[in-house]
């Protein structure tokens, strides 16, 4: 009633006011409210595509110099692809237990939905532990971020998402505890979705990488 | 590769032996006090900063500054906070600018003891630095967190927090830009920081580092405040507001906002690029290694020319606004005025290359670019026509704010026009980098966003604080600033032909000598518009009483934001308005709306927090520590950022109602500053 153009302007309602049963009625325009309709999922967005922008800075450098090899080690005496695929197969899988996670959460199964957070979790470290054995590796043979162009990118491109994905892991160990100790409350299911959301779209840039780093790297 | 003739990188050799465990690079030495000009400064700033803490110690004013003030998640506030923070930055930016034109005018002349050259390299990096990030930026964004919220008729914006939060982290940023004017030295490497100089084997100081340190930390604050925006404007408006029933200064916060957060994230990534080439020795941007320094040049300018659009684009909005309410009509042509905001939105990320035609690229890309920078300025000129026709045959008074309208328009048509023709390739091979640049960048900002800062601080400084501005002193101001405009930038423009490059500090030939002595008699205007404006906020405040407003001062207020009180109470509307199409105050007016004075509801709030500025305050000592290569302390204030940003998520007691009756209380003290005139 309220968004239409009204023609007839001799009784307009130009204030939100109280109804007497505004409680119950459940009407938005009613709603007294400094919060319309909550934003936190849409801000979340928005901060994961300027997140995805700082990974789209980081794959385009990568493009430019990541073939600048400086008389240094090329991406395919380097990548030990069979340990990326297993890192790789961590990540994916930890997505579909978040997802499980969140359809046991709108079940209201908080034991269910904990414990998938947990199996989450210990995927993401793997990763990391993985990822952490990689880095060593490379850096036993003499290919530190500080050789050539190619490690530079290299080394900023998967380390800033293996940063983003222990982020991950403390944001998610966080919100256990807090899950555990307020319960399945409004404000907890957004987190837990932010994060589901954080989660996924830390799989697609890996995926990415996976790809274009990795793939092509040891392909070329 | 260090040889041993090659004394710059023999000094960074030096700085990197007197690495202490403790206090890394940080020694007596880095004290800049063999310099007078320093030390003045510096004995100047301790007198006033103590005289300041003393009056406010004396007032008994900490603890109201800290709990009204410093923790508050009121977006009115926060943009009142960022409005000073930015008038103060304005003074020392200013000054730098006083030193660059003396200097120059001194140097052309043959006198060449004014200013050590690396400290004269230092003086017109930090002007650049100050003036965009932090004094341009904080204006354009306390315009918009104070006014857009009241505009679309909303109680805060979207994440009250943050809002508190961006703004600490951009003080963060000033902290760190003024400790490097006394605790060591600052960036002298220009604006942008272009590598290779300003990598470590060239700038082996810690200037590039506070450079780096304290734009990283205001550009995420920069970057948070823009997505609260978005969101604040998406769902947050009041019932009615359609998309095309939005303010046009709410609009142009709108696409400022999406620029914001489609840009500066390309600042971070490319600023952290640049930190990893310093502290970690990688190669980006080296000369050597595969490292690529035109990449840098081409990512800091994928943010760079997306800013400048940050920084005009509200301003734009605002003096809609004022056209409007000044002419006493609609706004022409709204909603061609909405599509050219969204079409310079796009097109201003098509257009970086056109900052180096020079690099090489070839005639193909310098076309393209050229191109697609012409046509940027053909919804910005719809802009303008769209301004003239709204004054056509409206009703105009010439109150101040008009005034400034009225020279934006003339002073920032010259500089678009300089704009299109820098735009040619070729004309901008014989200009890239000389005095015609500066002048015509100068010709925009000042012309346009500085203009547009007084003018909406004349426009909505009764609404802010309920009572008018002196326009005497207003009208000096206006002289000085315009004045001074024209007399410090157009021999800028001559010189730039005659073949003047920027950032010399040294001249052989002498025959300029005359043009610059004109150049820095203009600065000196200006420095009496400036001080005017400080007079006429001193006298305005003194007079007061007389100057006082109602809630829609201006008699012919069109927004949201004239519906309420001057100054609004902190939950800004007792009842929420509704909207019924386009000037929704201006049409409430003609349909006799008024506000109901009882029934009042209680109204939901944010609380205040101290989290925002204790999590700036630690990564300050962060950014300070990592300047200074004191690893242990950046360790430190880096895992207490992590737990105090962790312990405030286990907060969710974050809001509270403000009572009916404590809402009818305020209400019925505010019926005289109801907009009842």
């Amino acid at each position: 009633m309220s968004t239409q153009v009204i023609e007839t302007e001799d009784d307009l309602d130009f204030y939100v006011t109280p109804k007497p049963d505004s409680a119950s009625d459940g009407h938005p325009d009613t709603h007294q409210d400094y919060e319309h309709e909550n934003g936190t999922m849409l801000g979340f967005w928005i901060y994961l595509m300027s997140d995805c922008l700082i990974f789209g800075i980081l794959f385009a450098v990568y493009a430019v110099v990541g073939q600048n090899y400086a008389l240094g080690p090329t991406p395919a005496e380097l990548f030990e692809i069979d340990k990326i695929l297993l890192a790789t197969f961590f990540l994916l899988f930890s997505s579909i237990t978040y997802g499980f996670a969140v359809i046991n959460m709108n079940q209201n199964k908080k034991a269910t939905m904990m414990l998938w957070l947990l199996v989450t979790g210990a995927f993401g470290v793997g990763f990391l532990v993985l990822e952490a054995m990689e880095f060593a590796h490379l850096l036993h043979l003499g290919a530190g971020p500080d050789v050539s162009a190619f490690l530079s990118s290299f080394w900023f491109l998967v380390g800033t998402h293996g940063l983003h994905v222990a982020g991950g892991v403390i944001w998610l160990l966080v919100l256990l505890v807090q899950v555990l100790i307020f319960g399945l409350t409004p404000a907890n299911r957004r987190r837990v979705l932010c994060l589901s959301l954080f989660w996924h779209f830390l799989d697609l840039i890996w995926i990415g990488v996976f790809s274009f780093v990795y793939l092509t790297g040891v392909i070329i | 590769m260090a040889t041993a003739e090659d004394s710059v990188t023999q000094a960074a050799a030096d700085t990197g032996n007197k690495m202490h465990w403790f206090w890394g690079k940080l020694n007596w030495d880095v004290f800049p006090f063999y310099d007078p000009l320093i030390l003045g400064t510096f004995i100047a700033t301790v007198i006033l900063a103590t005289g300041v803490l003393a009056f406010l110690t004396y007032k008994g004013l900490w603890g109201y500054l800290w709990k009204e003030w410093f923790t508050s998640v009121d977006h009115k506030k926060i943009g009142i906070m960022y409005m000073i923070l930015a008038t103060v930055m304005l003074f020392r930016g200013f000054t730098d600018a006083i030193l660059m034109r003396i200097h120059q005018a001194l140097a052309s002349a043959g006198i060449l003891e004014f200013l050590p050259s690396y400290h004269y390299d230092q003086v017109f990096t930090a002007h650049g630095v100050i003036m965009i990030f932090f004094v341009a930026m904080p204006f354009i964004t306390g315009f918009m967190n104070y006014i857009m919220p009241l505009q679309i008729g909303a109680r805060d914006v979207a994440f009250p927090f943050l809002n508190n939060l961006s703004f600490w982290l951009t003080f963060s940023g000033v902290i760190l830009i003024m400790m490097s004017l006394f605790v060591g030295e600052f960036a002298a490497t220009g604006w942008l920081a272009f590598p290779p100089l300003s990598l470590l084997e060239f700038s082996p100081g810690v200037g590039v580092d506070y450079y780096l340190w304290a734009l990283n930390i205001a550009g995420i604050g920069t970057t948070l405040s823009g997505i609260n925006l978005v969101v604040t404007i998406v769902k947050m408006r009041a019932p009615g507001m359609t998309w095309m029933r939005l303010p046009i200064f709410t609009w142009s916060t709108l696409v400022t906002n999406v620029l914001i957060v489609a840009s500066f994230p390309v600042l971070t990534a490319t600023l952290a690029l640049l930190t990893a080439d310093r502290y970690l020795g990688t190669h980006f941007f080296t000369n050597d290694m595969g490292g690529n320094a035109m990449m840098y040049i081409n990512l800091i300018w994928i943010w760079g020319h997306p800013e400048v659009y940050i920084l005009i684009l509200p301003i734009f909005g605002l003096f809609s606004e004022i056209v409007a309410t000044f002419t006493r009509k609609r706004l022409f042509g709204y909603t061609s005025m909405v599509y050219a905001l969204c079409v310079i939105t796009v097109l201003s990320y098509l257009v970086w290359l056109h900052h180096f035609f020079t690099m090489g690229a070839g005639a193909d890309v310098n076309s393209f670019f050229g191109i697609t920078t012409m046509i940027i300025s053909i919804p910005t000129g719809a802009k303008l026509f769209n301004w003239l026709f709204t004054m056509y045959k409206g009703r105009i008074s010439y109150e101040l704010p008009m005034m400034w309208v009225i020279a934006f328009m003339v002073t920032f048509t010259i500089g678009g026009m300089t704009g299109v023709l820098l735009a040619v390739p070729p004309a901008d091979y014989v200009l890239h980098n000389s005095l015609f640049l500066i002048a015509h960048f100068h010709n925009v900002i000042i012309g346009g966003v500085v203009f547009g800062v007084f003018a909406g601080i004349t426009y909505w400084w009764p609404k802010a604080f309920g009572f008018h501005l002196d326009k005497f002193w207003g009208k000096v101001s206006l002289v000085g600033w315009v004045g001074g405009f024209y007399v410090a930038f157009m021999p800028l423009y001559i010189l730039g032909l005659m073949g003047v490059t920027r950032r010399l500090s040294q001249f052989e030939d002498t025959s300029y000598a005359g043009l610059f002595a004109l150049a820095a008699v203009g600065v000196a205007m200006i420095a009496v518009g400036l001080v005017a404006f400080f007079i006429q906020i001193a006298v305005s405040i003194r007079n007061k009483e007389a100057l006082a407003c109602g809630g829609d001062p201006w008699g012919s207020g069109r927004t949201l934001e004239w519906s309420t009180s001057s100054p609004p109470p902190h939950y800004n509307f007792a009842f929420t308005p509704r909207v019924y199409g386009i000037d929704a105050w201006h049409y409430m007016k003609t349909h006799n709306a008024t506000p109901p004075t009882s029934n009042y509801d209680a109204i939901h709030m944010p609380r205040s927090t101290m989290s925002g500025i204790a999590i700036a305050a630690l990564m300050t000592a962060m950014g300070f520590a990592l300047v200074w290569h004191m690893y242990w302390v950046a360790l430190a204030s880096f895992a207490a950022t992590l737990t105090w940003g962790i312990a405030h998520t286990f907060n969710y007691n974050r809001d509270f109602y403000v009572s009916a009756s404590e809402v009818s209380r305020i209400e019925s003290g505010r019926a005289a500053a109801t907009p009842a005139e």
